[in-house]
């Protein structure tokens, strides 16, 4: 058996059976407990070794050949495998609270073993058409069969369709530039075209305008799960390209574009979640900066420094949007918007979603003691080391989103005199609430976990990691 | 394949893509995509072998038979866009503008792509300035998965010179249908969203 059966084939296949299964419950339990052993597995058996269980001797190959092609998941992708799957269990387990498992589970399954995939095909290019094949999939889980599609969601496939192009003719202009990196016209038009194709993928500035209104139009938890997988993939296939080309890898120039798009990102979105008035809009916002965030880690001076916080934005951005998705669903289930006006006053009667959200908002905006404080703040020492305008900056777009957490966790708590305070959540709600909210605290307090993820970095690029 | 054959080609696609912009009809809409597949079958033909062009060519058939048998099977249609712009001289306006850029990028596509002629290069570039413009002025669900494969049936003939994969061209056949799935998906799902609007 190899690898790429293993952590491809088998959630694929598996999304067809979950599919079958009519219970939400099951289909929850099932999915989160298979994507928790692909995560646990990736972790504890070591891929291209021989393994001996009594008498039986096993090695998993790390190749697994298609038409001519190659699927590659060697030792070093398994650090990606094991966070990936790891996050996307938590995920579906809870989804049965969001009453969503039935379309999370099958479509986040096949989502997931596609973009995987896309990290894994060679030649890489392929890597474009497979997470294309992904957006095409994740149109059903954001809008379900008797919902207008809304404009947020045709934005979206239209920009994603659009990143497609680019990156393979990028790919192509690429090979030319490694055959005579001195032609500078071509590697003009190569990093053109490539950053294109990023920006459509990623959904940077002026690109992002589809995440605030899919959020506004989408189940808030099908939402999440797609701004948590695509653009997570998106900065490791970005990372990809960098380890690949010595040429991209070693010129300034990309690293001075990176560092102002991940600024102009970060800020203008930060700026925006300050003025919003719709909580669906604003964890659109959250995500965006949080894509900002990763683009601008990945252009600190030290590569290893760069790949590591790149990697370790990974987890505040899957748990904070994770409770922040799963709060809006519950609190969408208890009143007709998510519109400010609506909210109003509902952490008397929602205590643990109000928390859970402002727990989420603050912890994307990097305030202590929360998940995101400890490596945000790295990332803010190194970019002030860069530039000090930079970090003024980023400092800016931290606060707007602050401001617009804070602005949300005073319309939550705003009610008219004497009203009754009471739970209304169920008890289910309660516990992955609170575990989440625990978790962000947890995480924020105990930065030691970051050891797991950067003791095994260095292996999981060639170059960019060392 | 003679040149002549090549310029009829881009005609064609000149012609549909024109078209496209002008008309509201959705049957003439998936007409004008059917035959904007023959004339995409045309220019690949001068560079890929006969089979696999054909298989392009049934792959955008495919297409609009998938959109054209959603369409068909709703009782009440969507209703009209009503958006700026509407007027049919505005959009030929704009439409030559593409033209004009298109015929001004053409000589520098030629010398980024090795082995590719002037026509392909015009017809590639048409379909994907004439699909952008017109994915900048629709929200309809079919007349932006038209406009999808409009581009991507533009940079599946540029893209053409430069790879002749099998594997390659059989997932852009997939997502091709892919797009066309999707499209019929959120046909449906408007279209139900409005019956369910209508009878309460």
């Amino acid at each position: 058996m190899s690898a790429p059966v293993i952590w491809l084939g088998i959630p694929a296949v598996a999304a067809v059976i979950l599919w079958a299964i009519r219970s939400e419950r099951w289909t929850a339990i099932l999915g989160g407990s298979l994507a928790m052993f692909l995560s646990l597995l990736a972790i504890s058996i070591p891929i291209d070794q021989a393994i001996l269980i009594g008498n039986l001797s096993i090695r998993i190959a790390p190749v697994f050949e298609i038409f001519g092609r190659r699927f590659i998941l060697s030792s070093s992708d398994q650090l990606i495998l094991f966070l990936i799957y790891g996050i996307v269990s938590f995920w579906f387990f809870s989804s049965s609270v969001a009453r969503i498992s039935h379309r999370l589970v099958p479509l986040g399954f096949i989502i997931t073993s596609l973009l995987l995939g896309s990290l894994a095909v060679e030649p890489f290019l392929y890597a474009a058409l497979l997470i294309e094949l992904a957006v095409l999939i994740a149109i059903p889980l954001l809008v379900p069969m008797d919902q207008k599609p809304g404009k947020g969601l045709i934005r979206f496939l239209i920009f994603q369709t659009l990143a497609m192009p680019f990156i393979l003719l990028s790919g192509f202009l690429l090979s030319g530039v490694e055959a005579s990196p001195a032609d500078v016209n071509l590697v003009i038009q190569a990093g053109v075209l490539l950053g294109l194709g990023f920006a459509f993928l990623l959904a940077v500035f002026p690109f992002y305008t589809w995440i605030p209104m899919v959020c506004e139009e989408a189940h808030p938890y099908a939402a999440g799960f797609v701004l948590m997988i695509f653009p997570t993939i998106g900065i490791l296939f970005g990372l990809s390209f960098l380890d690949r080309y010595t040429f991209l890898r070693e010129s300034r120039q990309l690293y001075e574009v990176l560092r102002f798009i991940g600024i102009i990102t970060l800020t203008t979105a930060g700026i925006w979640a300050m003025f919003q008035n719709h909580a669906g809009r604003l964890m659109g916002y959250a995500s965006i900066v949080a894509t900002g965030l990763s683009i601008l880690a990945m252009t600190l001076p030290n590569a290893g420094t760069a790949v590591g916080l790149v990697f370790l934005l990974i987890i505040p951005r899957a748990l904070g949007l994770g409770v922040w998705s799963l709060a809006l669903t519950i609190l969408q289930n208890n009143v007709p918007s998510l519109d400010f006006r609506t909210i109003k006053g509902q952490a008397r009667s929602l205590p643990f979603v109000s928390a859970a959200i402002l727990g989420a908002s603050f912890s994307l905006a990097g305030v202590v003691p929360l998940v995101g404080f400890p490596i945000q703040y790295s990332l803010w020492q190194g970019l002030g080391q860069v530039s000090i305008p930079l970090g003024i900056w980023f400092g800016i777009g931290m606060l707007g989103l602050l401001v617009g957490g804070l602005r949300a966790a005073v319309v939550l708590v705003t009610a008219p005199a004497n009203t009754f305070r009471h739970s209304s959540e169920s008890w289910g709600e309660r516990i992955l609430l609170g575990l989440g909210v625990v978790a962000l605290f947890l995480f924020g307090l105990v930065p030691q976990w970051s050891r797991l993820i950067l003791d095994k970095l260095p292996a999981v690029f060639e170059r960019l990691g060392k | 394949m003679p040149e002549q054959i090549l310029w009829f080609a881009v005609l064609i696609v000149l012609m549909t893509s024109i078209t496209f912009l002008l008309v509201r009809d959705w049957r003439i809409s998936l007409a004008i995509l059917a035959f904007q597949f023959l004339g995409m079958f045309l220019l690949v033909n001068s560079l890929w072998p006969l089979g696999m062009s054909t298989a392009k060519l049934i792959t955008g058939w495919m297409t609009a038979a998938i959109l054209g048998m959603t369409q068909s099977s709703f009782v009440i249609f969507p209703q009209q866009e009503g958006s700026w712009p509407e007027g049919r001289t505005f959009r030929l306006f704009i439409a030559a503008l593409v033209i004009i850029a298109v015929i001004s990028l053409a000589p520098s596509v030629l010398t980024w792509l090795p082995g590719i002629s002037l026509p392909v290069t015009y017809g590639g570039l048409i379909l994907i300035g004439m699909g952008m413009l017109h994915l900048g002025i629709t929200i309809q669900p079919l007349r932006v998965t038209i406009s999808l494969l409009t581009v991507l049936c533009g940079f599946e003939i540029l893209y053409a010179s430069i790879e002749n994969s099998i594997l390659v061209a059989a997932l852009l056949s997939v997502i091709n249908l892919g797009l066309a799935l999707v499209g019929a998906y959120l046909l449906i799902a408007s279209q139900s969203a409005r019956v369910q609007k209508e009878s309460e």
